[in-house]
């Protein structure tokens, strides 16, 4: 039997499988950011150890930053010392760091595709759920906990139970105005934020082939959010394009060397996935969040679900998640008041992000109610959108770019929606105070924040932007 | 470093019937600034547990002197979300020894394991019978026997296995963490490092 493009990359990495428990895995790449491994560091030092591979460490600190003024000292302190303690780690461990204003600072899923540190074929992983996105590349990305940091630290190996395999295949041409992260939205709301949990996706099928490989990093992202343990896309001409002369990309002879073996790294027609599940892209349209978890998702121009459509267990959780959002079951959503525009995280702010907002406001104004945030993902995002004129197009609209970092995705630094306001966010959660204590966050793509912007309530994109 | 032995708890519990309990509430996203893994219990739940003013919310369960125990009983899918082991740490550091579910996110699964906290998955019929007894009397009790992978309602005498594979459950019963076992392959890890494909 054939073997699946995860069964390929896995099995060529388990250095011991364990009887009736976890794989060891070997792993290549291994990004860290401060919140997550202090204590990872701190344990090593308490056992007297040190780090293994160095060389294959790549640390970058995003999530505490501020974006602006960035060549201050951060002034939270707490969060200056994290950063400062995850630089000092660095130093004492000979492990390379993207320090705040360095060119290549940034959240850590937008650094690694970036300078070409993620590759096809690898196994990576970050103290970050998020690490699913560089699986756009056709690698096996995932999160992991601090005790696994602290593990992939001193061994460079994880241990790891092997996860079962589903496909998820999107056939057909996507709409105009149906972005990847209306796709991935749209998966969720079918699959549920529990849907994928034990599996590993690979996403396939025309739709999915046809998408730029920032989009596939943003439907990777979310792979995550229905519990998947990661998502993958089998590299393609698009991948090694994306890839090819960036800073760490493999040069000359093994340039081809690497393609050669890229080219291998495919599912066989013959292999079976645990589970296969098949969408028409046809039936996606712009889609937003209603509710407290990603899975909550509907058509902009559709309405939130009536209370009888929700199984009974769920209806107790439901009804709780209405009342944190001020909504009703059964609204409808085009209408709805906005607050904030948060257009960036490790889902959308990248270049492709930050030009398809900017093509559509273009011409038009912020709307006075709205405040809005376009943080770039990195700081060569930001310089590219400087270079090619966004950040002027983004000013002559109303809008101002930020500095890089997590910033409202999260609310660990001062970017926080404040309690009750509404933001339509292009982040990847809307979970209860997950952008600042009482906030209400719906998840939408780039162009349907664009729309929320200039108009000030929830808006189809398709309905104003041709 | 060494975790806690698990051993046979049979205790009351927190009962906590929502579903999609998600890690940015299990410990807001606020209180991981820190650079140790002291102290994390104190925040548990922290928006759900106390108000604007930092004032305990009477509703919530665990501000209910009725409510104890080191088991916390909650609904489908818990702990998805966010990877931060930051929310393992605020259970365990609470005092739980045990969370009760019909569903695990992933990641939070393998978290508590790594920190002690034994993860029992049940089938959805256990867990409202779980959810009706604690109803009926808040000091209801259950018991759960990790060597023969078994968990009982008290009250109602009702049992049934949970899973979890037999490498966890002796590094959880004899305290053993998984860091120690990979430092000791060093060599079987030098060599695959040998044959790997690298460019
Ligand atoms: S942007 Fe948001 S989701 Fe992405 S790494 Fe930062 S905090 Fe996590």
């Amino acid at each position: 039997m054939g073997k699946t493009l995860f069964d390929k990359i896995w099995d060529s990495h388990v250095v011991k499988t364990i009887d009736d428990g976890p794989n060891v895995l070997y792993i290549d790449r291994h990004f860290i950011h401060e919140v997550t491994s202090p204590q990872a560091f701190g344990g090593i030092k308490a056992r007297g150890g040190k780090v293994a591979r160095p060389d294959q460490v790549i640390a970058t600190p995003d999530h505490n930053i501020p974006t602006i003024n960035q060549h201050l000292t951060i002034q939270d302190e707490l969060s200056r010392v994290q950063v400062e303690t995850l630089k000092q780690n660095c130093e004492e461990n000979g492990i390379t760091m993207y320090g705040l204003n360095h060119p290549y600072n940034g959240i850590v899923h937008v650094v690694g595709p970036e300078l070409g540190i993620t590759q096809p074929g690898m196994t990576i992983v970050c103290g970050d759920s998020h690490t699913s996105t560089h699986g756009a590349f056709g690698s096996i990305a995932f999160g992991i906990g601090t005790s696994e940091v602290e593990m992939a630290l001193a061994t460079q190996c994880i241990m790891q139970p092997k996860p079962k395999s589903m496909r998820i295949n999107i056939e057909g041409e996507l709409h105009k105005g149906v972005t990847s992260k209306d796709i991935i939205l749209y998966i969720i709301s079918k699959l549920t934020t529990g849907g994928g949990t034990g599996y590993f996706v690979e996403f396939a099928g025309s739709a999915i082939r046809s998408l730029s490989m920032e989009a596939r990093m943003t439907i990777c992202n979310m792979s995550i959010e229905m519990g998947a343990r990661g998502g993958m896309i089998a590299p393609d001409e698009t991948t090694f394009e994306y890839i090819k002369g960036r800073e760490q990309a493999p040069k000359g002879a093994k340039w081809d060397e690497a393609v050669a073996y890229w080219k291998s790294l495919c599912t066989d027609a013959d292999a079976v996935f645990h589970k296969e599940l098949n969408y028409e892209a046809a039936d996606i349209e712009p889609m937003i969040t209603y509710g407290t978890n990603p899975g909550m998702g509907a058509k902009v121009c559709g309405n939130i679900p009536t209370l009888d459509s929700i199984e009974d267990s769920s209806k107790n959780s439901f009804q709780k998640s209405m009342e944190y959002m001020g909504f009703a079951a059964g609204d409808k959503l085009e209408g709805k008041k906005v607050d904030y525009v948060f257009v960036g995280s490790c889902t959308n702010g990248r270049i492709e992000d930050l030009r398809s907002f900017c093509e559509a406001v273009k011409g038009r104004k912020k709307a006075d109610s709205v405040t809005a945030w376009i943080v770039p993902g990195s700081k060569q995002v930001e310089k590219q959108a400087i270079e090619e004129g966004l950040k002027e197009q983004l000013e002559a609209a109303g809008f101002e770019l930020r500095q890089p970092g997590c910033s409202a995705c999260l609310a660990m630094n001062d970017d926080k929606i404040p309690e009750g306001m509404y933001a339509v966010s292009t982040s990847n959660r809307n979970f209860e105070g997950r952008q600042g204590p009482g906030s209400r966050t719906l998840l939408a793509s780039p162009l349907t924040a664009a729309a929320a912007a200039v108009t000030g309530v929830v808006t189809d994109p398709r309905t104003i932007f041709n | 470093m060494p975790i806690e032995k698990f051993v046979t708890v049979q205790t009351s519990f927190v009962p906590m019937p929502i579903e999609n309990v998600d890690t940015d509430q299990i410990i807001p996203a606020r209180f991981l600034k820190a650079t140790t893994k002291e102290g994390f219990g104190d925040n548990l739940f922290f928006d759900w547990r106390y108000d604007k003013a930092g004032q305990p919310k009477a509703d919530f369960v665990l501000n209910k002197p009725s409510y104890d125990g080191t088991v916390l009983v909650a609904g489908k899918n818990f702990g998805s979300g966010s990877s931060r082991e930051h929310a393992a740490w605020a259970i365990a550091g609470y005092g739980f020894k045990a969370v009760v579910s019909s569903f695990f996110a992933d990641i939070f699964r393998g978290n508590s394991l790594n920190n002690g906290v034994l993860p029992v998955q049940v089938s959805e019929e256990f867990l409202a019978g779980l959810f009706a007894s604690v109803d009926a009397d808040n000091k209801t009790e259950v018991k759960i026997d990790l060597a023969n992978q078994t968990i009982t309602n008290v009250a109602t005498s009702a049992s049934e296995g949970f899973e979890i594979n037999s490498y966890k459950k002796s590094c959880l019963m004899n305290g053993y963490d998984d860091i120690d076992y990979l430092l000791s392959l060093e060599k079987e890890i030098a060599a695959y490092e040998k044959q790997a494909v690298k460019f």
